[in-house]
């Protein structure tokens, strides 16, 4: 059984699986997870591919920061985290969430918490590809729709 | 001349054509004082009013003090997961 926080940022194909084993342990009886993936449309426009850039000191420090507040709020969890950084294609695991507990509740409660935190709090910029060629970096606070992936 | 170093990403890399920015401002000096100067930059009409701004690695509030030896990046919205 591993420490009841882990994170990484990574330039690898994310392992849920992995993830899964890592927050595994005799005392838990549910184990949540979560699986971000670059979708093929955002606000109407074809996207075959999206570069994710961290600033990666940053980004490995506040991940860690989050999964700890997870632990602080739902006492007795074990969270997993992996985002991946670099050029993904449509359908490739962007990032991936793992949270066991005792009970369902707290699993899922934190992995909500997780994704929704690191999503606003978490330095790591995505750049969209298009259909037509272009890219462009995408910036949720200028659009009132869901973001794209995850 | 006295300059903090400032680190750049995605968009603001874009905008200021490079990911490390000298800006002329003298430290100690407050997270605000640095990003006014850059606005002066070329590249500097690309920022918000208010960009997030992280000093050593923690998100920090424009009255946060920068010393000379800081590790300050102006950050664009972030857009993870």
């Amino acid at each position: 059984m591993a420490d009841a926080a882990f994170t990484d940022v990574t330039h690898a194909p994310l392992d849920l699986g992995a993830l899964i084993a890592r927050v595994a342990g005799p005392d838990a009886g549910a184990i949540a997870s979560f699986v971000g993936t670059v979708r093929n449309v955002h606000e109407g426009r074809a996207v075959t591919g999206i570069d994710y850039e961290a600033y990666e000191p940053m980004a490995s420090l506040e991940l860690a920061r989050v999964a700890n507040e997870a632990v602080a709020r739902w006492p007795g969890v074990r969270v997993a985290i992996s985002h991946r950084v670099g050029t993904l294609v449509v359908g490739d695991a962007s990032v991936a969430i793992a949270v066991a507990s005792a009970r369902r509740a707290p699993a899922l409660d934190a992995v909500r918490f997780v994704i929704e935190t690191l999503k606003v709090r978490v330095p790591i910029w995505k750049r969209e590809h298009y259909v037509d060629g272009t890219r462009a970096w995408v910036d949720p606070t200028a659009s009132a729709h869901e973001s794209a992936g995850a | 001349m006295a300059h903090v170093t400032v680190l750049l990403f995605a968009s603001y890399a874009d905008a200021f054509g490079t990911r490390t920015l000298e800006v002329p401002v003298r430290a100690p000096c407050t997270v605000a004082e640095v990003v006014d100067a850059m606005r002066s930059l070329p590249g500097g009409d690309r920022l918000p009013s208010e960009p997030l701004v992280a000093v050593n690695h923690v998100w920090s509030a424009p009255e946060t003090l920068v010393q000379s030896t800081d590790e300050v990046a102006v950050i664009p919205p972030v857009a993870g997961g």
